[in-house]
């Protein structure tokens, strides 16, 4: 599928549908590790511009702190989960028991940067065997990155591929909330899936929408 | 890619692997912003493909909206930042993405006989930029570094 113009709205349904299993699996296993409460709202499958794709994730110069896999094997894609910095700060305090523990100090403390790699693992790897199991594909991703930086700066590494078919990228966004308590602010996360061009084919083939 | 005339200043914000190109005309105080995102167009898989996100097609563009605002090439200098490599892993293609894109500026740049005034490039951390003709100046900002110019 070279043009995205050949994409119609069953097509996009399905691609929500995935959305919608990756992620209730990766909220499942972040409820799971904070012992809270994970609310996911509807996902978004839209066709957007680069830029537009920036603001998802809350701006091109907003810092955050993004986890960065490639998808391998029937299909190839790219996967991001972001959070914006003072909720990665939160989760992680949460996780390792350190109030003080700050992203926004360098050099990061070794603690948190694996503590936060770990999560970009478990919550990877929910999704992406959700969704294994849903289109009957093989799927494996590489080893999860973090990158505490600008939006911009890190989600555009994922559109490279995709670049050069196209300005314009599918994707596939789920937010998840932790509404938090009277101590702790709320939680914001996406997970952003770019299947790459080539790939769209094989998710509806296996899905039998094609 | 736009262009822009003292006293105002152009930006792009949170380039990564993407190389921002900065032409200019210090008499004129004009000056032009190009956001690479891929070394070289033969690598765009499709025609219908905006040919500034590529070094090659992206810089001669930039210079020909230049001339067309009266500004000679042999006059033109040029400052760049980005490059970066935000991730250790990826394929092997996409890795190298960062250095790969300022190579191919340098390249263009050379071919096209348009000097580097002053470079920014590499590392692994985000910046967003901003030129300012009047003073010739680049601004650069990173999230752990703070604000420089060259």
């Amino acid at each position: 599928m070279s043009s995205n113009e050949q994409i119609n709205d069953l097509h996009l349904d399905v691609l929500k549908e995935i959305g919608n299993i990756g992620a209730a699996h990766a909220a499942t296993a972040m409820s799971q590790l904070l012992g809270r409460k994970i609310e996911m709202l509807v996902p978004n499958v839209n066709l957007v511009s680069f830029d537009e794709m920036f603001e998802l994730a809350g701006g091109a110069e907003k810092i955050v702190a993004g986890i960065f896999l490639r998808i391998q094997g029937d299909l190839s894609g790219s996967m991001f989960f972001v959070l914006p910095v003072e909720s990665a700060n939160q989760f992680i305090r949460n996780l390792i028991q350190d109030t003080t523990f700050d992203f926004n100090e360098v050099p990061i403390s070794e603690m948190g940067v694996s503590a936060m790699q770990e999560l970009g693992n478990i919550l990877s790897g929910s999704y992406l065997s959700a969704l294994s199991d849903f289109t009957g594909l093989n799927i494996h991703p590489t080893v999860p990155s973090l990158s505490v930086d600008m939006v911009g700066a890190i989600v555009s590494f994922g559109l490279i591929e995709v670049s050069h078919y196209s300005d314009e990228v599918i994707v596939i966004d789920t937010r998840i909330i932790d509404e938090g308590d009277e101590e702790s602010s709320t939680i914001n996360g996406h997970f952003l899936l770019l299947p790459d061009p080539e790939s769209y084919l094989t998710i509806f083939r296996s899905l039998g929408v094609l | 890619m736009n262009i822009v005339n003292m006293p105002n200043t152009i930006r792009t914000s949170g380039l990564g692997s993407c190389v921002g190109v900065v032409l200019y005309d210090e008499v004129k105080k004009i000056a032009g912003l190009l956001h690479v995102m891929l070394p070289d167009s033969s690598l765009g898989r499709s025609d219908n493909i905006n040919l500034a996100k590529f070094a090659d097609t992206g810089i001669y563009a930039l210079m020909e909206l230049l001339k067309a605002e009266g500004v000679r090439p042999l006059s033109l200098k040029a400052k760049i930042a980005g490059g970066a490599q935000m991730f250790q892993f990826g394929t092997s293609d996409s890795i190298r993405i960062g250095p790969r894109n300022v190579e191919a500026v340098k390249k263009e740049l050379a071919r096209l006989s348009i000097p580097i005034i002053a470079e920014d490039t590499g590392g692994s951390s985000g910046r967003t930029i901003e030129f300012d003709p009047a003073t010739k100046m680049l601004s650069i900002r990173t999230v752990n570094a703070g604000i420089r110019e060259i």
